[in-house]
């Protein structure tokens, strides 16, 4: 389609609680692994192999078919420096790029003010899911976050549809009243018919949407869905977001793992299919990540947080293969304990950025990171 | 009882609680404004279910934070003491401990609760305790200060964010201050640490953690702090802090603005001199800041209504008062838990040491939409037990014929008094009007008449002006 990177499309998938690499991406000729995780390793027999070092963890399949179609690159030892073990600040530093301090901005927020800098679509960037992840957020740019596409937008409980469409134009007369005013009420006036607006707009798309692909029905798949839908029914989206979990495998994590990815992969397997049945894709990348990895030791039935985890990209557009290091998992390599990241996220960020949808990374990612060269040009 | 008597009534519970329904409103009018500051500021209805009663209804996960928060959450609906909970509310927002580093829900409920115990009293003793709490040791890494290797966490965020304020204090002032408060401690302080930051429940499960102190772990030395010398133990310190003029400031201000209005104006600063003024005149008394910032005529003005963005958690409870929802402590509480925590506050959790952002930075495209849908669907129902009582009032005006502009007048009297702009008030008229005249005498229960005064109910929820306290 177009060779400018206009209408290119990013969708991410964020895994919530930290997924372990060492049992997604399996070391499964490592002795070490063994040792460390005798109650949690994968059978060297059941790894979906990439090379003789390391492969996918079974349930993968959909993932390891688009490896073999060279489309998926795995960015191993992914982390930042001084890494942060805690759900929510690791999120943080994720969601606005800023190790060191304190972020309020999140760093697709900026991403989509840059796309879009006068607001024209306030669907530039969609959510799938409730609430808005800090990663979206930037003061006085519109995203919408759609909880699920077939009820969103205004008053979804009222049953009955004609007391609710006059009901809408009752909320849109008032907040359009209010955005003539000043200060706070303005800014909510202004804020809640951008919201209205997007909400009339994205509801059109579940209708014009047909598709040969049966997703499966659990939270990411649904999740992935309703991404399709909205980027099928041609809305202007460019980046689209959702998340899922939770990956924090503390104790039962080999059932827990298991029923995690299968879910993950199968969903992400169906909505490539369905974006390339529309013929999306040259122009999607998918980019699926999580704020840590896990130790490398299991504790007796999971494992606890750790630092170094591993992403994937995804894409026609990709030039698959491995990038990054993989981490050592000798205990004297380890970063207190846990493995040691090799590249810093807001590389993959910055390539992202750049070389996909060719925006100005440094002044989104809070300085200049080397790309890594998984996009093909 | 005069409108303007209600309207006053209402601005004071909306601010010193989570709002309160007509019938609170005119007991407390009945009561007389000045005898309700009082009674708020001197809670003594403590006819709230207790913390072994409540269990019974609900799990009893208290390892687990929205369990926790959600026990809060209820008390916040059902209190009779809205000051106190409130102030508990502001307590949390400011000395903000967040629960993602320890990881341990038992232990930072038990950091509420003393805030609660506090809450209206010595700011000296809030601070003694604040600095004694293991949620708080722990969060601003108090339990890696050593004497001869000291931590400056906590000693900087007392003095920074927690009593005086940037710029009234040297580095060194800093330094001293953590020296003060070395020995200051958890028990069995390596294992517990080691268990929160690995949020591991293996083996032995969560366990509370207690304070301690270690004598031999407290440098005694001589410190100089904020121009006085001498041997200052932490209670010292606190001691010294709330003397200063910069304490007093700070902490009127943030009150003033937790209470009163997100900007401090010209006349405003007027009413943080008198906060200050009690604050030294009472010997740091809280109730005594609160009662000169309740009792000043700037706070009764018309510029102080609805001069704040309701906070989520403001939002969800009052709606849930207004509807009378949540009597019992059912397990669907959760869902005024999560409507706050989707609305972008999440309680047991906020974003840093730094707490909340307050005022325009709760609205985005997001949040705007969840809190309309909350309070719409919760105010707009029928069969909740507050909403019915308005539907019983209405009936009884004008024999229960009500045209559309005294429907929608009446309406948003009974639900606030809540004044709305002009743009507003037609939107509804003329919404109500499409279906002409409601008569609600020999109305049916559930019935269309009661419907329409339902959703016009939700629809004043929707309204810009609702988002405002």
């Amino acid at each position: 389609m177009s060779s400018n990177g206009q209408d290119r499309a990013l969708v991410l998938l964020q895994m919530v609680g930290g997924n372990d690499y060492l049992n997604t991406v399996v070391p499964y000729s490592n002795e070490i692994y063994y040792d460390a995780r005798p109650s949690i390793a994968h059978e060297a027999d059941g790894v979906l192999k990439i090379d003789d070092e390391v492969g996918f963890r079974p349930g993968l399949e959909p993932i390891k078919r688009l490896w073999d179609e060279g489309k998926v690159a795995i960015i191993n030892g992914i982390g930042y420096a001084n890494p942060n073990r805690s759900h929510f600040r690791s999120r943080d530093i994720w969601d606005t790029a800023l190790p060191e301090a304190v972020g309020t901005e999140g760093w697709l927020g900026r991403a989509i003010r840059d796309l879009d800098p006068k607001g024209d679509n306030v669907l530039t960037g969609v959510n799938f899911g409730r609430g808005l992840p800090r990663a979206l957020a930037c003061k006085g740019v519109p995203v919408a976050s759609v909880g699920d596409l077939e009820t969103y937008g205004l008053f979804p409980d009222m049953a009955d549809e004609s007391a609710k469409k006059l009901a809408v134009e009752v909320f849109s007369r008032m907040y359009g009243g209010a955005q003539g005013k000043e200060a706070v009420m303005g800014f909510l006036g202004q804020t809640a018919t951008d919201a209205l607006r997007g909400a009339d707009i994205i509801r059109t798309a579940p209708a014009s949407y047909s598709s040969g692909v049966e997703y499966a029905s659990n939270g990411i798949a649904n999740g992935l869905k309703n991404a399709a839908q909205v980027m099928f029914a041609d809305l202007g989206t460019r980046i689209y977001y959702t998340q899922y979990g939770s990956f924090d495998t503390h104790s039962g994590e080999v059932m827990k793992h298991d029923e995690l990815w299968r879910d993950t992969a199968e969903a992400v397997g169906d909505f490539w299919d369905d974006v390339t049945e529309h013929g999306l894709d040259d122009d999607t990348v998918v980019f699926m990540f999580s704020e840590f990895g896990r130790r490398v030791r299991d504790n007796g039935s999971g494992t606890d947080h750790g630092s170094g985890g591993v992403a994937f990209v995804i894409g026609n557009s990709v030039k698959g293969g491995m990038y990054g290091d993989l981490p050592s998992l000798r205990e004297k390599d380890l970063l207190e304990g846990d493995l040691h990241f090799n590249n810093d996220f807001r590389q993959t960020y910055t390539t992202l950025l750049q070389d996909w949808l060719g925006l100005d990374a440094p002044s989104i990612v809070n300085g200049q990171f080397e790309t890594f060269d998984f996009l093909a040009n | 009882m005069s409108s303007d008597d209600l309207a006053l009534m209402a601005h004071l519970m909306r601010r010193a609680g989570f709002g309160a329904t007509r019938d609170e409103l005119e007991a407390y009018v009945a009561n007389g404004y000045e005898a309700t500051v009082e009674d708020l500021l001197h809670p003594r209805d403590r006819g709230n279910l207790p913390d072994d009663v409540i269990r019974r209804y609900h799990v009893a996960a208290d390892e687990n934070l929205s369990i926790g928060t959600v026990k809060w959450m209820y008390r916040m609906i059902t209190t009779r003491c809205p000051l106190e909970e409130k102030l508990t509310l502001f307590w949390h927002g400011l000395f903000a401990t967040s629960y993602f580093k320890g990881n341990q829900a038992r232990t930072q409920m038990n950091q509420f609760n003393t805030f609660r115990r506090h809450a209206l009293g010595s700011f000296r003793d809030l601070l003694v305790q604040l600095s004694r709490d293991p949620a708080m040791i722990f969060w601003l890494d108090n339990n890696d200060n050593h004497a001869g290797a000291i931590n400056e966490n906590y000693g900087r965020e007392l003095l920074e964010l927690f009593s005086m304020g940037e710029g009234n204090y040297t580095e060194e002032d800093v330094k001293e201050c953590a020296r003060a408060f070395t020995g200051w401690t958890i028990g069995n302080v390596d294992y517990m640490t080691a268990k929160g930051l690995k949020d591991s429940f293996s083996p032995y499960g969560r366990i509370a953690w207690h304070y301690e102190y270690v004598p031999d772990d407290h440098d005694d030395g001589q410190k100089t702090f904020l121009g006085e010398t001498g041997r200052f133990n932490g209670e010292d310190a606190v001691d010294i802090i709330v003397r200063q003029p910069a304490t007093a400031q700070f902490i009127s201000r943030r009150l003033f603005q937790f209470f009163t209005a997100d900007e401090v104006d010209e006349e405003g600063e007027k009413v943080v001199e008198a906060m200050v003024q009690a604050y030294f005149d009472s010997g740091y008394e809280i109730r005594c800041v609160l009662r000169a910032l309740f009792t000043s005529p700037y706070f009764k003005s018309e510029q102080a209504r609805f001069a704040r963005v309701k906070a989520p958690v403001e939002l969800v409870v009052g709606a849930a008062r207004l509807s009378g929802s949540y009597r019992e402590p059912t397990l669907d509480i959760d869902a005024v838990q999560a409507g706050a925590t989707f609305m972008g506050q999440a309680i047991g959790r906020p974003p840093d040491v730094s707490g909340w952002n307050e005022g325009d930075e709760w609205l985005d495209g997001g949040t705007v939409m969840e809190r309309v849908n909350f309070a719409a669907k919760e105010i707009g129902d029928v069969s909740k037990p507050g909403i019915r009582a308005i539907i019983d009032r209405l009936t009884t005006d004008n024999d229960g014929v009500l045209s559309p502009g005294d429907l929608v007048d009446r309406c948003l009297d009974l639900l606030g008094p809540l004044p709305v702009s002009e743009e507003t008030r037609d939107s509804l008229t003329s919404h109500v009007a499409e279906h002409g005249d409601l008569h609600l005498a020999g109305r049916r229960q559930g019935g269309e008449s009661e419907q329409r005064v339902g959703e016009l109910l939700g629809l004043i929820a929707a309204t810009p002006e609702f988002q405002f306290a």
